[in-house]
This record gives structure tokens, C-alpha cells and sequence, in this order.
């Protein structure tokens, strides 16, 4: 009875290939009408090795602090987890301490307000999404949590449409009042107006706060915020596999060691 | 065996190192029991790899185990909170982002093994006598399986958890007569919030138990009836079958290393490839996602709701495509169990699988235009090879003679 050697791999190469396809199904279906593709921007953390550059995420707190927390709240995010774009303990407490938060109401049943505490998260400045809505021409900002992990293209999405805005909008253009031209914005008119300009912040490590320097670092922030322990996880995982990989070759040397004797027994058997 | 010498182990009580596993052997003999089932276990001699995947399945579902219910202590059940809860479990709790990154990598190589291995029976025919009961636990295994994975998919509360759930609970409302009360029974109110939450929840938990408990009958039949093998030919003398200890142990070993690399590549390096974005938007029932899509394991079965024309017909189909394997051992009365050994049925099957991954295909892009007909073609595939097929080929297909054992088989090669 000749046994087909080929077999065994054509099996299980059947079975991987029935997964592949199931497995690629992560990217995001084209939409009915598909948006055009952004540019590709190189990013420190892209890939499945990428690490955030600390400096960049700093910079981009403050882009976001000074500028986009004025209407954007980060729902999901602490003041503690800014430990993690490298923030001192005790800036952190200071920064959380500098924040106004509506406290419990009093006695006689006024508001109050109260020093933000590191539990606190990044919350709106609107005290709630219809209000938000009201006061912002009919759409509430959206939240910034996971804005880079939602948004399909993420980093290269957000850095296009920071960078995408036309004042004045270009001729033939429709002009709403309170609507601005973006080439990125979802049929070209955003609410938001262009949030960033030439040097409206000031970098204390010395980089010129250019609007692409801004967006680069404010992007950089965001996909921090949507995933904030990637650089943990790649460096976690290389040990992980690094580990697993040394342990594989311990394990094949001793299984061979081991079916080696079952080829013997079995020798051994026929010539009995 | 040793001797019941009763009045020595009362005398030398548990101090002496025999007494002390005789005192455990008489009332609870698990040292022995271990030894005959795990250690001198006869396992057929010629196991390929894809015997690796019960092994493999056993651990990731102690791992589901250890992982979920450090995330259930951490998890608030309501619909205004459950959100921020599991964002809370990501983002402050110690070492969070591991346990749920090892929980829903886990969930998809869960799937992904099992149809692996269900794949593995249905190509070497281990579904047939004597081992349906083993075949059918397997099945209800499967399906258990499956409820755990959906009430899991909707505890975050996402866009995707919420308009899943909304689907799936529309779909059972549409089967006739008794749809109504069936969907207000899964939902417990005229809207999907806390009470349905809640029940899933609980649901969830409560369904890892019951594996875990058919996970012990499961194993427990295969050691009474043992392993099929690639030439499902019986074992005959001891010369076909090698000890689980140390051969299939080492074996088994290299097959866990290679899964958890796999896992530690999905888990660390690649986790955007088995979520689903839109599910870290908070559930907002005033707005519908453009694009609905189920987990990727679930596609077939979404596929199949979708190349049917009737709802319910499609509820049905999905349903059917379930239900056709129990009665596989009746369809396919073969006396020949692997498909190595059958011409006609070996390329059949393989077309299967290639329905199974088209009909996953058309659920993706929710069997419009030609998707439509290659879901229905896959369909009509799918359920004609069972159903006819199967039971025609199990009649006239003249099959390949059979190696005379194991051993002689293993001998040629």
C-alpha cells in the first residue's frame, strides 16, 4: 500500500487557505460611493513594529490641550494616562489641577466647580451632546477617544484633513455660511474651522509649530489616544516571540529524539 | 495492583509515601486513571498534524476561562456603561489591554480551530461508527460555541454589538408563529438595552460553563471509542499504536508553540486584523452603521441569510447548514472512513470548503450582483454535497483499496 508522501501538506495547506480569506476580511468594506485615499505619510508607530516618539506626543498634547480640547473631549481618557507620552507625575497632577470640572451642586443646589484630579478624563467642554450640537452649528464635535482607530485611514486621514483646508474656498466651489472648504471632508465642507496656524503654539523643545508640523504631532497624539499601549505590546510581543521561538527549536529537537525511537520500535517489530 | 492492606495504611496513615497514594487510589483513583489515559494511552501511530487541534482547542478554552472572568470583574453590564467599562478595562486597568487582547484573540483562533478540526473529521470520516456519539457532541460543542462567541461579541456594546444583536434578534423574529415571542424572550423588552445586556451577559458566562461541562463528555468519548487516523483503519495489534507519552505529548507541543505564535502575532503585532473599527463607537441606536458585518467566523452563515430570497427561508438555510452534520453518520453510510481512499468523495469535499469560504466572501459583501449568485451556487453546493453527494457516492463510488493495518501501511512509506 503506497501512501502518497505529497498529501499530508496539500491537506493542510487546503485548510490554511480556506482561513485566509476568512481571516482578510479585517479592512474596513468600501463604502457605496469609496472616499478617495489620502496620501501615505511615513509614521514612527506604523507597522508591526512601530514605536511613538514621546517627543512628537508631547507636542501634540499640547496641539490638542491648547486647541482641540477647546470643543473636543476625550471621554475615555485620564489625566493619569498622559504618563504615558512621558509627562512627569507631578505635571500631570499640576495640568489636571489647572482644569475647572462641574462638581457636585451645593447645598443650596447652585453649581460648582472643582479642580480636575488624574482619575478625571478629558471630558468635553460642553455639558452634553445636544448641547454641544446646539452651540456648534447643528453637529456636536466628535469625541476623540478612538477618532484614529474609527476613522478609516486613521493617521493618514486625520494628517490630510488638518492640512486640507482652502481659505478662500476654490473657485466653483458652493459656499454655505458657517461651512469651510476641505479637500478631505466628506463632500469638501466641514463645520470646524481650520483649527491650526503658523505658530499658535509654541513648542517648548524648540520645533517651528508650523500647521504641518502641528498636524504631524497632533496626528501623532491621536493614534496614541485610540491605541495607548501599542509601544508596550510590540515590545512585549518581540519577547513574547523571541521566547517562543527559542522554546519551538527545544521542543522539535525533542520530539525527533522522541519519534526516533518509534521508527526503531517499529524496525525493530517488522524484523520480529 | 497492590494488595488491599487495609489495617497497614490505617497504621501507617498518610505520612508513609504508599499509603498516602493508596489512601487516594481506593476512593479516587486518578494517579492510575491519569497514567492509563494520558501516559500509556494507545494513540494510533501515523496522527498528522490536524490531531493537533483538540489539544490545541482545550487550552485556548482554559485560556478563555482564565482571561474572561478577570474581564467580568471588570465589566459593568448596563447600556450606559458597559462601554466605558471595557474602554476602562483598555486603557487604565493594569495589564487590561493584554487580558482583552488575549480574550477576543483567543475567541477567533477558538473558531478557527474548530473549524479546523471540524474540517478533519469530515475528511477522514470521523463521524462513523462507533464514534457518532463523539461526532455528535462535537456538533452541539460547535453550536455552543457559536451562542458563546455572539453573546461575547455583544458585551462591549459598540456600533457593531448593537447592530449585530439588532440583526440576529430581527432574524429570529422572523420565523413564523412563535418569532414574536422568541425575539421579545431573547430581548426582554420592545428595545435592546439593559434587560438584553444583561441577559447576554449572563448568557455568555453561563455558556463557557456548559462547554467546559461538554468538553468533558466530549473527551471522555474519545477516550472510550480513540482516535480515528488518516487511513481510518483501525488499529489491530499494539504495532499500530504508539503510547500518548512521551510521542503525541511532544508532538502536541510543537503543535501549541506554532498556535501561540500565531496568536502572539495576531495579539501584538496585528490585532487590527480580527476587529471590526466601528465597534469602538459607543452603541447608538439612531444610527445605522453603512456596512453590518458579523464577526469573520460568522460570514458563511451570514452569506447563507443573505443568497436566500425569504428571511425566513434564509434563517432556515443558515440553521440547516448546522443541523445537516448531525445526520452525516445516516448520509454517508460508507464502510470506508477516510476520503483518501474515495475518489469521487476527496475532491467533493474539498469543493465544500471552497463553498464554505465563497459563501464567507458573499456575506462580506452582502450577496449583491454576481455575489448574489455565487452565494446561491455555493448554497445549492453546500447542501447538495450532504445531501447528495454523500449519499450516492456512499453507493456507487468504487473506492481504493485499504492498507491491511497501520503498520504495514506505515512500513511502505
Amino acid at each position: 500500500m503506497v501512501r502518497c508522501p505529497a498529501f499530508r501538506p496539500t491537506i493542510l495547506s487546503a485548510a490554511l487557505l480556506a482561513c485566509l480569506p476568512l481571516l482578510a476580511h479585517a479592512a474596513p468594506a468600501a463604502a457605496p460611493t469609496t472616499p478617495p485615499v489620502p496620501p501615505h505619510q511615513k509614521w514612527s508607530f506604523e507597522g508591526p513594529l512601530g514605536q511613538f516618539d514621546q517627543k512628537s506626543l508631547q507636542r501634540g498634547f499640547i496641539v490638542f490641550n491648547e486647541i482641540c480640547s477647546s470643543c473636543h473631549g476625550m471621554r475615555s481618557v485620564t489625566y493619569h494616562d498622559l504618563l504615558g507620552i512621558g509627562l512627569s507625575r507631578q505635571a500631570m497632577t499640576d495640568l489636571a489641577h489647572a482644569k475647572q470640572i462641574a462638581g457636585p451642586p451645593d447645598a443650596a443646589g447652585h453649581p460648582t466647580m472643582r479642580p480636575g484630579l488624574p482619575d478625571d478624563t478629558l471630558r468635553s467642554p460642553f455639558s452634553s451632546e445636544a448641547a454641544a450640537a446646539a452651540m456648534m452649528g447643528g453637529v456636536a464635535p466628535p469625541d476623540q477617544s478612538r477618532l484614529a482607530a474609527i476613522e478609516p485611514h486613521g493617521a493618514d486621514w486625520l494628517y490630510a484633513f488638518l492640512t486640507g483646508y482652502h481659505m478662500p474656498a476654490p473657485p466653483g466651489a458652493p459656499v454655505v455660511p458657517g461651512k469651510f472648504y476641505n479637500d478631505w471632508a466628506d463632500g469638501h465642507l466641514v463645520s470646524m474651522p481650520p483649527p491650526l496656524m503658523d505658530g499658535a503654539v509654541d513648542f517648548p523643545d524648540g520645533t517651528p509649530a508650523t500647521v504641518a508640523q502641528q498636524a504631524r504631532d497632533v496626528t501623532s497624539f491621536l493614534v496614541w489616544a485610540s491605541d495607548p499601549h501599542r509601544n508596550d505590546r510590540h515590545r512585549i510581543g518581540l519577547y513574547v516571540f523571541a521566547y517562543l521561538s527559542g522554546l519551538l527549536m527545544l521542543a522539535i529537537a525533542w520530539k525527533r529524539k522522541i519519534w526516533k525511537r518509534a521508527r526503531h520500535r517499529n524496525a525493530q517489530d517488522t524484523h520480529d | 495492583m497492590k494488595q488491599p492492606e487495609s489495617q497497614d495504611v490505617t497504621a501507617t496513615g498518610a505520612s508513609s509515601p504508599d499509603g498516602a497514594s493508596d489512601l487516594l487510589e481506593r476512593p479516587l483513583p486518578v494517579v492510575s486513571v491519569f497514567r492509563k489515559e494520558y501516559v500509556d494511552f494507545p494513540m494510533p501511530r501515523n496522527l498528522n498534524w490536524l490531531w493537533n487541534f483538540g489539544a490545541l482547542l482545550v487550552v485556548v478554552l482554559l485560556l478563555m476561562l482564565a482571561t474572561g472572568i478577570f474581564l467580568a470583574m471588570n465589566y459593568t453590564p448596563t447600556s450606559a456603561d458597559a462601554f466605558f467599562s471595557v474602554e476602562a478595562i483598555d486603557r487604565q486597568l493594569s495589564g487590561g489591554w493584554m487580558l482583552r487582547g488575549m480574550h477576543m484573540t483567543g475567541a477567533s483562533l477558538f473558531l478557527a480551530a474548530l473549524y479546523i478540526h471540524l474540517f478533519r473529521g469530515l475528511y477522514y470520516g470521523s463521524y462513523k461508527a462507533p464514534r457518532e456519539i463523539l461526532w455528535f457532541s462535537g456538533l452541539v460543542l460547535l453550536v455552543m460555541v457559536m451562542v458563546t462567541a455572539f453573546a461575547g461579541y455583544i458585551l462591549p456594546w459598540g456600533q457593531m454589538s448593537y447592530w449585530g444583536a439588532d440583526v440576529v434578534t430581527k432574524a429570529v423574529g422572523a420565523v413564523p408563529v412563535i418569532g414574536g415571542t422568541l425575539e421579545h424572550v431573547l430581548t426582554g423588552s420592545d428595545h435592546l438595552g439593559d434587560i438584553f445586556l444583561h441577559r447576554f451577559f449572563v448568557l455568555h458566562f453561563l455558556m463557557a460553563f456548559l462547554v467546559v461541562a461538554v468538553v468533558g463528555l466530549h473527551v471522555a468519548c474519545v477516550h472510550v471509542t480513540k482516535s480515528n487516523n488518516p487511513l481510518g483503519v483501525e488499529p489491530k495489534t499494539p504495532k499500530d499504536t504508539l503510547p500518548f507519552h512521551p510521542y503525541y505529548t511532544s508532538k502536541d507541543l510543537i503543535g501549541l508553540i506554532v498556535f501561540a505564535m500565531v496568536f502572539c502575532v495576531l495579539l501584538f503585532f496585528w490585532p487590527g486584523l480580527l476587529t471590526e473599527p466601528d465597534n469602538y463607537a459607543p452603541a447608538d441606536p439612531l444610527h445605522t452603521p453603512a456596512n453590518i458585518e458579523p464577526e469573520w467566523y460568522f460570514l458563511p452563515f451570514y452569506g447563507l441569510l443573505q443568497s436566500v430570497p425569504s428571511k425566513f427561508g434564509g434563517l432556515l438555510a443558515a440553521a440547516g447548514s448546522l443541523l445537516v452534520l448531525f445526520a452525516l453518520p445516516w448520509l454517508d453510510r460508507s464502510p470506508v472512513r477516510s476520503v483518501r481512499f474515495r475518489p469521487i468523495c476527496r475532491p467533493a469535499l474539498l469543493g465544500l470548503v471552497i463553498a464554505f469560504v465563497l459563501l464567507a466572501l458573499v456575506g462580506k459583501h452582502h450577496a449583491t450582483g454576481v455575489w448574489m449568485l455565487i452565494g446561491r451556487l455555493s448554497a445549492v453546493y453546500y447542501f447538495g454535497y450532504f445531501l447528495v453527494i454523500l449519499p450516492l457516492a456512499s453507493r456507487f463510488e468504487k473506492t481504493r483499496p485499504l492498507p491491511a493495518s497501520i503498520a504495514s501501511a506505515e512500513g511502505d512509506a
